[in-house]
C-alpha cells in the first residue's frame, strides 16, 4: 500500500501569553541569533503541552511526531482537549506552518475544519455553493457538473435562490456539508463538524464519509470526541497526548488504549459565585458502585430562594452514547425542595444493570421551567457487572444495558 | 529503502518549516483563478444587495464628493484648478485616488478581515488581495465611465477645449501602476499589521493625510517650488497629474517622474510580495 501522508519529526510551538507587547525587541533578539547562526533563543526550553501546569511561555502543541498514513485509510484521531489534534490537522491542511519537521503529501487535500467557510450571508444558496466550493479548491466546471447532486444532497432545493442569511442554522449546515461532501480530493480532513445538524443528517454525513473512503479509496483524517462515530468510520487510529504520538494502529486498539488512559473522577466541588443557583458539589459513592448500586449526591446553593428544585442526570457510556437518565420532572421525588437557599439531593439506584465498562455522568439543575446549571460528563466511573461473562460484550454492538436473561 | 526513495520523488507537495523567500507558487494562484473570479463577483454583488439604487451607488459617492470639493476648495478657498473646469478637475483626482486608497486600505487589513476564512481552509493567500484589486478595478471602471460621461458633456455643451494627444494611451499604464502600488504597499502593511496592530491605526488616518500630499484638490503647478520635490516623492502625485494630463491635457509630468514611479512601484510590489509570502505561512498564530 502506498503512503499518502508522511510526517517526519513534526513539531509546532506556540507562544503563550500576550503577543505584541515587546515583540519588536524579541524579534530583534531572534533575528540577531539567526544571523549568528545560533538557535532561536525563545525555543530553547521545550515543554509538552500540559495545560494544567504552569511553566515557560513556550509550549509544544505537537512534539516530534513521526507518522505514515496509507492511502485509503480512514484515520480517527483521538485525544483529550489540548492533545494537539486540531494543530495536526491545521498543519496538514497548510493553515499554519510547522516550527520544525516535514509533512509530505500525495494528492489534493481538502480540509473541513468548519462547514460553510466563506459563506456570504447576502448571497443565495446557489452562489454560495460556487463560492464555498472554490474556496475548498474545486474548479468552477467541477461544481457546475455536481450542482444538482449537491443541492439534492443538502435537501434545501426550495431555498437555493434565497440569501443564506434567511436560512435556519440547520439548512445552512446541510448546504455547507453538501458542498464539502462532493469534493474530489484524494485526502479529506474533517474536524468535529458533525457535531452540528440533526441526528438524521449526521447519519447521512457519516454514511457519505464512509462511502468516500470505501468506494473511492480516498484517505480520510477525522477528529471527533464522538467515539461511536469514530469507531464506526475509521479503520486506523491515532492517539495524541500532550502533543505526542502515543499510539498509532488499528482503531479498536487505539480506542482501548485511550479508554484505559482516561482517569476517573468520583468527587468534584465548584466555587459558588452567588450569581445564580449553582451545583456546588457532586459525588459518586464508590462503595455502592462495587455493590452494583448507584448513589449520586448533588449539593447546590442559590442566591435566591428556590421554589421547587429539579435535579437531573444522564449516564453515558464510553462512546458518549446516553444510556439512561432521570430528573424529577418525570420521576417522582421525595425530598425537601421548597423555600431553601441550599441543599443536598441524593439519587439512588438499587440495582444498576450495566455491562462492565467505563461510564460518565452529566448533572443538571433547574426548576420547572428554567435551567440553572449543567455539568457535562463531570463524574465518571469504571463499572464491573455483577455477572460473569464468558466473553466480554462489545457495547458498540449490543449496547450497554446488562439485562439479565435466563436461557433454558 | 528502495520503495521509500521512490516515494520521495512522488510527493505532490512537501510542507516544511522554512521556505525559500521566492517560492511564490504562482502556478497555484493560477489554479485558483475561479475563486479569484468568484470573490470579485461576491464583492461587487454584495456591495449593493438589498439596496434600491443598486450599482448607482458607485456613481453617487464620487459625484457628491466632487460637488463638496467644488464648493469648499474651488469656491470658498478659491484654489486654482489650472484653468480646467472644476468638476472635471476634482472628479479625475477623486476617482483615481479612490481606487488607490481603496486598494491600499482593503489589502492592508486583509489578514485581520479574513482571519476566520484563513484559519479554516487553505488556498493561496495571494488570491485575496488580488481579488480586492480586481473588484476595485471594476468599481473604478464604472466610475471611469461616469468621468468619461462628464468629460463628453463638458466637451460638447460647455465648449471645453479638448486636445487629443497620444498621452491618452498612458492611462492604462497609470491604472496599472496604481493597482500594483496599492497591492504592493497593502501587502507590505497587512503583513506587518498581523504582528504590530499599531500600523493599522496609522494607515487609516495616514491615507487621509497623504491625500493632501497628493495634488488632488490643487494642481501641482500651484504648489510652491520648495514643496514640489517633496510632493513628487509621493508616487501618487505623478500618477494623478499624469491622469489629468492624459485626459484633460493639463498636468505636470516628466519622463523622469514616470520612471521614478515605475521603479518605486516595482520595488514596493516585490518587497510586499516577499514579506506577504513569508507571513502568510504563520500569521494564524499571531493575528
Amino acid at each position: 500500500m502506498s503512503v499518502a501522508i508522511k510526517i517526519e519529526n513534526l513539531s509546532k510551538v506556540y507562544q503563550l501569553g500576550q503577543i505584541g507587547t515587546g515583540t519588536i525587541s524579541n524579534d530583534l533578539k531572534r533575528w540577531k541569533a539567526k544571523i549568528q547562526g545560533k538557535e532561536d533563543p525563545f525555543l530553547k526550553i521545550g515543554e509538552s503541552n500540559d495545560r494544567t501546569k504552569k511553566g515557560n511561555d513556550i509550549v509544544y502543541s505537537l512534539k516530534s511526531i513521526d507518522l505514515e498514513i496509507n492511502q485509503g485509510d480512514a484515520v480517527g484521531i483521538i485525544g483529550r482537549n489540548g492533545a494537539g489534534k486540531s494543530t495536526l490537522l491545521k498543519l496538514i491542511s497548510r493553515i499554519t506552518a510547522p516550527t520544525a519537521g516535514k509533512i509530505s503529501i500525495k494528492g489534493r487535500v481538502a480540509s473541513l475544519l468548519e462547514v460553510g467557510t466563506g459563506f456570504h450571508p447576502e448571497l443565495s444558496g446557489r452562489e454560495n455553493i460556487f463560492l464555498n466550493g472554490s474556496i475548498l479548491g474545486m474548479r468552477k466546471a467541477e461544481i457546475k457538473q455536481k450542482l444538482d447532486e449537491i443541492i439534492d444532497f443538502s435537501g434545501v432545493e426550495r431555498y437555493v435562490d434565497t440569501p443564506v442569511k434567511r436560512y435556519s442554522s440547520g439548512m445552512y449546515v446541510r448546504l455547507a456539508f453538501a458542498v464539502a461532501a462532493h469534493l474530489d480530493s484524494e485526502i479529506l480532513i474533517v474536524d468535529e463538524v458533525l457535531a452540528v445538524g440533526d441526528s438524521e443528517f449526521q447519519k447521512k454525513c457519516l454514511g457519505k464519509m464512509g462511502d468516500i473512503r470505501q468506494k473511492d479509496g480516498r484517505t480520510v483524517l477525522f477528529v471527533s470526541h464522538n467515539m461511536d462515530a469514530i469507531s464506526k468510520l475509521c479503520n486506523s487510529g491515532l492517539m495524541l497526548h500532550n502533543g505526542e504520538n502515543v499510539k498509532h494502529g488499528l482503531m479498536q486498539d487505539v480506542l482501548n488504549t485511550y479508554l484505559m488512559h482516561s482517569t476517573f473522577q468520583q468527587e468534584v466541588s465548584f466555587d459558588f459565585f452567588n450569581l445564580k443557583p449553582q451545583i456546588t458539589f457532586i459525588s459518586l459513592d464508590k462503595e455502592k458502585l462495587s455493590e452494583n448500586k448507584l448513589k449520586l449526591t448533588i449539593q447546590y446553593k442559590s442566591p435566591i430562594e428556590l421554589k421547587k428544585v429539579v435535579p437531573g442526570f444522564i449516564v453515558y457510556n464510553q462512546l458518549n452514547v446516553p444510556i439512561f437518565g432521570s430528573n424529577t420532572r418525570f420521576h417522582n421525588s421525595n425530598f425537601e425542595n421548597a423555600g431553601n437557599f441550599e441543599g443536598e439531593i441524593i439519587a439512588e439506584i438499587d440495582y444498576l444493570n450495566l455491562h462492565t465498562g467505563n461510564y460518565y455522568i452529566s448533572v443538571w439543575l433547574g426548576d420547572q421551567s428554567v435551567d440553572y446549571d449543567e455539568k457535562i460528563e463531570i463524574v465518571s466511573f469504571e463499572y464491573k457487572s455483577k455477572f460473569d461473562y464468558i466473553q466480554l460484550p462489545n457495547p458498540l454492538e449490543i449496547g450497554s444495558v446488562d439485562q439479565y436473561v435466563r436461557w433454558h | 529503502m528502495n520503495k521509500n526513495q521512490q516515494n520521495n520523488e512522488n510527493w505532490d507537495f512537501v510542507i516544511q518549516s522554512k521556505s525559500s523567500l521566492f517560492s511564490l507558487n504562482l502556478k497555484e494562484v493560477w489554479n485558483y483563478r475561479d475563486l479569484l473570479f468568484l470573490l470579485v463577483k461576491r464583492d461587487i454583488v454584495s456591495f449593493y444587495k438589498q439596496t434600491i439604487l443598486g450599482p448607482l451607488w458607485f456613481f453617487i459617492q464620487p459625484l457628491i464628493t466632487t460637488f463638496i470639493y467644488m464648493v469648499i476648495f474651488g469656491n470658498l478657498a478659491g484654489i486654482s484648478t489650472n484653468g480646467l473646469p472644476q468638476t472635471l478637475f476634482y472628479m479625475t483626482g477623486i476617482i483615481a485616488w479612490n481606487y488607490f486608497s481603496e486598494c491600499l486600505l482593503k489589502t492592508s487589513t486583509i489578514f485581520k478581515d479574513n482571519a476566520h476564512i484563513f484559519g479554516k481552509v487553505y488556498f493561496p493567500r495571494l488570491v485575496m488581495p488580488l481579488s480586492l484589486v480586481f473588484s476595485n478595478l471594476v468599481r473604478f471602471g464604472i466610475q471611469f465611465i461616469l468621468l468619461i460621461g462628464t468629460f463628453l458633456y463638458f466637451a460638447l455643451f460647455r465648449d471645453f477645449q479638448f486636445h487629443f494627444s497620444f498621452a491618452l494611451f498612458l492611462i492604462p499604464l497609470f491604472i496599472l501602476l496604481m493597482a500594483i502600488l496599492g497591492l504592493g504597499l497593502g501587502m507590505l502593511i497587512s503583513s506587518l499589521t498581523t504582528k504590530y496592530r499599531d500600523l493599522a491605526f496609522l494607515i487609516s488616518f495616514g491615507i487621509q493625510l497623504l491625500m493632501y500630499g497628493t495634488p488632488i484638490i490643487y494642481p501641482l503647478s500651484a504648489a510652491p517650488e520648495k514643496y514640489k520635490s517633496i510632493i513628487l516623492l509621493n508616487p501618487m502625485s505623478t500618477i494623478i497629474e499624469g491622469f489629468r494630463f492624459a485626459l484633460l491635457g493639463k498636468g505636470e509630468v516628466t519622463f523622469m517622474s514616470i520612471a521614478y514611479v515605475c521603479i518605486f512601484t516595482i520595488i514596493s510590489f516585490i518587497f510586499g510580495l516577499i514579506i506577504f509570502n513569508k507571513v502568510e505561512r504563520n500569521f494564524m498564530d499571531t493575528v
